[in-house]
């Protein structure tokens, strides 16, 4: 008993050794000190939901960073929840968020927030995600043009689900209606997900959601996608051609990168550049893209990542003016 | 059909009781237990906190682990509502009202064991439904659009006009201030924010359920405890012994139907993506207490009232897998942490993994039966240690209760604005309680508001404005055409119970 104790003492003695030594260590560079919160734009089931935690999983599989990630989901307003608090962690070297196009849609659309993007601090661009139209297959829709002409015959009675007003997918169904000249009825629900169970239950008819959020849907044969929103065909859709290819312009892709808030220090932005650099290179990260027909091509981190989101931004007020904002909140 | 799911759940039962899955469901339901009971911890930060750790072992041990722990929690929330009155978990908040006053009358014990058996049965139930009906179920869920999900509500707040006793305006005020704090926050289809006094950006994320329930239940209850008892609060300490036990076993027939009413709804309410097991909680609590034959007992200590929400939110936690496995869609916070891990481990969930992936399908399930038995036993065998926190001098009890609704108040949203909030809301909640306000239905309010709000937009939009939708859907007019009974229900029986007072007299 004794000489258990003694060996207990001697462990724990060792033990907190060790934790000063790696203290002694940590002082080179920074690292975080407590764990990370990890803010998701979106609600959870979602595509961003997806991907944050699967990063997280690369990151702590991987023990890429001393403190865990912890994934906090604030879906509220179409991402403004987020953006408020990000904002609101300004200085905080211990917040990073996970964001969408409604990156650069919400604070447009809603100027009273008072977000600038520009504030915050770009960390890395980890994938270009795409769209794709999806129809049910007892819709009985093969091609484009079927659809338009049906959604033309329907009007007002043709439901489109989607992820929330000013969300991207609210912008692509815009540019469709004004492409094509007819007029649908959006309904926003709280996430990619939903929306995918909505049109599979058959309360919507049709939807633009990520591949990620169908893929499982298409292999069950239980949604089929039209067409896709890219500049060229992804190797995933092969055989689903692209509205450029069709003669129709509408190109749209979504961002996903990670940013922290504004007024993080130095050290930390390199600390994080660098960790979801780590990650992107990573086998599981591009496996996933493959399989799921995300670009995931290019890295674009830091600086160049400040510059991609001013033309991001710019891109969709221009977007916005010309359809509208009341085409996108159907106001 | 049959024979081939009998097969599969007999490799399923084999996989499960393979020594690592063994050893993974123990672990589980016991982390599940600390897990549940902590307030402000609960399963889905549980699950999260601890999901990095499964990445050492197989996935099928690792969803094991996870799912026991989901499953301990469950039940884990109803320790802290009965031993210190304050909910451990959202899912645990309907068990406070009928368990806290039966560990005031100083029969913890009972309580605890009322929850033990009902969490089992609920257990039960749901795993069997869900081992014989889940694609058909699957389907089912998916059938249940925005106006299945409004009316789906309605049902729950009528379950709820019942429970406030004879004074409905007063239950009416309560659910009406309840929707009132729900609506703070960002509106959920323009994006614009709505009600942010003062300009505070605390109040953009809305107000949390568990600020609330634990500012009402947590502080409020320790306020009135003070004033009543002027500070001279005596023990409730019980002695556990075996012949206790054998008498409290006796009992387990006093709740049992509420407990499979609560098993059956649970499950249902559970497999709807997004509802949960805390409407499925409080809605069950709500209905045991209409069709009981002593409604007035119900928030004075009636074993049956800790019964039923909690046989319903074991249910609906099995329940909540059924949509996450089979459309990949969570049916409740916690199954949305469970996806991330699947994800993680490689696993997509859909409507082909039971197809692609029987094994791990299996496994869990299979694992799910045991874990049952294991959280039962572990739960009988706590009791007379759950039961020594009563034993606590209120002087040291009092502190630490208050340390546990702080943390549990900042835990959800980690922010200070919510701990402000909540200790308002306690002093609110004293002063309602002072007027004899029931609180129980803006409790219930809170959580079902934003969905039921949600749900209503939905069905307008996408009928153009006209609410005709509703007409059209079946489902939708049997929910409606219930919630109405509900309502009338009481009135009906204070009636025919004047009646029969007369014939008396």
């Amino acid at each position: 008993m004794k000489k258990s104790l003694k060996k207990l003492i001697a462990g724990i003695g060792a033990l907190s050794f060790c934790a000063v030594a790696s203290v002694g260590v940590a002082d080179a560079a920074w690292e975080p000190k407590k764990p990370v919160e990890f803010v998701i734009m979106a609600g959870k089931g979602g595509g961003a939901d997806q991907m944050a935690r699967l990063m997280q999983g690369i990151i702590q599989q991987n023990n890429l960073s001393p403190r865990p990630f912890i994934p906090i989901n604030k879906p509220g307003g179409s991402g403004a929840e987020a953006l408020q608090y990000l904002k609101s962690k300004s200085g905080d070297d211990h917040v990073v968020m996970v964001t969408l196009n409604s990156y650069y849609t919400t604070p447009i659309m809603q100027p009273e927030l008072g977000i600038d993007i520009n504030t915050f601090t770009p960390i890395g661009r980890m994938a270009l995600d795409t769209f794709l139209l999806w129809v049910r297959p007892d819709s009985g829709l093969k091609t484009l043009d079927e659809y338009v002409a049906k959604v033309k015959a329907a009007g007002k009675d043709w439901k489109v689900g989607g992820t929330g007003s000013g969300q991207e997918d609210s912008i692509l169904t815009a540019m469709m209606e004004a492409e094509f000249g007819y007029d649908v009825t959006y309904i926003p629900f709280p996430g990619g997900g939903t929306v995918a169970k909505n049109l599979i239950g058959g309360h919507i008819d049709s939807t633009v959601n990520n591949p990620s959020e169908q893929s499982e849907f298409y292999r069950a044969g239980q949604s089929v996608p039209l067409v896709q929103f890219n500049d060229e065909r992804s190797p995933a859709y092969a055989d689903v051609p692209t509205a450029k290819e069709l003669g129709h312009d509408i190109v749209y892709y979504m961002q996903r990168s990670i940013n922290g808030p504004p007024g993080m220090s130095a050290e930390a932005t390199e600390w994080y550049i660098n960790l979801f650099k780590t990650v992107f290179d990573s086998a599981e990260w591009q496996k996933f893209c493959n399989e799921d027909g995300i670009d995931c091509a290019t890295w674009v981190g830091g600086a160049d990542l400040a510059a991609f989101h001013k033309t991001g931004y710019e891109r969709h007020k221009a977007l916005i003016e010309k359809v509208g904002a009341k085409a996108i909140t159907g106001e | 059909m049959f024979q081939e799911i009998l097969v599969h759940l007999g490799e399923g039962l084999l996989e499960a009781f393979q020594p690592l899955n063994l050893m993974m469901i123990f672990l589980g339901c016991f982390a599940g237990l600390f897990v549940g009971a902590l307030p402000g911890l609960g399963s889905v930060n549980g699950v999260a906190i601890l999901l990095p750790i499964t990445f050492l072992v197989p996935p099928t041990s690792a969803i094991i682990f996870l799912a026991a722990l989901y499953y301990g929690a469950m039940y884990g929330g109803a320790i802290s509502s009965i031993t210190l009155g304050i909910p451990g978990a959202s899912t645990a908040v309907a068990t406070v009202f009928d368990g806290r006053p039966m560990a005031q009358k100083g029969l913890a014990d009972q309580a605890l064991m009322a929850a033990a058996v009902a969490s089992f049965i609920g257990g039960s139930v749901s795993i069997v439904l869900f081992t014989l009906f889940a694609p058909p179920l699957a389907k089912f869920a998916l059938a249940f659009g925005p106006p299945e999900e409004f009316s789906l509500m309605i049902l729950a707040f009528a379950t709820f006009v019942g429970l406030g006793g004879d004074d409905i305006p007063k239950t009416i005020f309560s659910i009406l201030i309840g929707l009132l704090l729900a609506t703070i926050g960002l509106d959920i289809i323009s994006g614009r924010p709505r009600l942010i006094f003062f300009d505070i950006p605390g109040f953009m994320h809305g107000i949390n359920f568990l600020v609330l329930a634990i500012g009402i239940y947590g502080i409020g209850e320790m306020l009135w405890t003070l004033e009543t008892t002027q500070g001279q609060v005596t023990i409730h300490s019980v002695k556990t012994s075996w012949s206790r036990f054998v008498g409290n076993l006796k009992l387990i027939k006093t709740y049992i139907g509420g407990s499979m009413l609560g098993s059956f709804l649970g499950f249902f309410v559970g497999t709807l993506p997004a509802a949960g097991a805390t409407p499925a909680s409080l809605m069950s609590y709500g209905l045991t207490k209409t069709f009981s034959k002593d409604p007035e007992s119900f928030g004075k200590g009636n074993p049956a009232g800790v019964a039923a929400p909690e046989a319903a939110n074991n249910s609906a936690s099995t329940g909540s897998m059924l949509p996450m496995i089979t459309l990949g869609i969570p049916g409740s916070p916690t199954t949305a942490v469970l996806l991330g891990g699947m994800i993680i481990w490689g696993l997509r969930p859909g409507p082909l993994l039971f197809s692609e992936h029987p094994d791990f399908v299996w496994g869990l399930i299979g694992s799910m039966y045991i874990a049952n038995f294991v959280t039962l036993v572990l739960n009988l065998a706590l009791i007379p240690l759950f039961v020594r926190v009563l034993a606590t001098p209120f002087t040291i009890l009092a502190p630490l209760i208050f340390a546990l609704c702080v943390v549990g108040g900042f835990a959800p949203t980690q922010d200070m604005h919510d701990v402000w909030l909540m200790f308002i809301f306690g002093v609110f909640g004293y002063l309602l309680r002072k007027l004899d306000y029931p609180v129980a239905p803006a409790v219930l309010a809170i959580v079902l508001g934003p969905l039921a709000e949600a749900s209503l937009r939905q069905t307008l939009i996408s009928g153009q404005g006209s609410a005709a939708v509703f007409l059209e859907r079946p489902i939708a007019l049997t929910c409606f055409f219930f919630a109405l009974m509900l309502v009338l229900y009481p009135v009906y029986q204070h009636f025919t119970r004047k009646k029969a007072k007369a014939a008396d007299a």
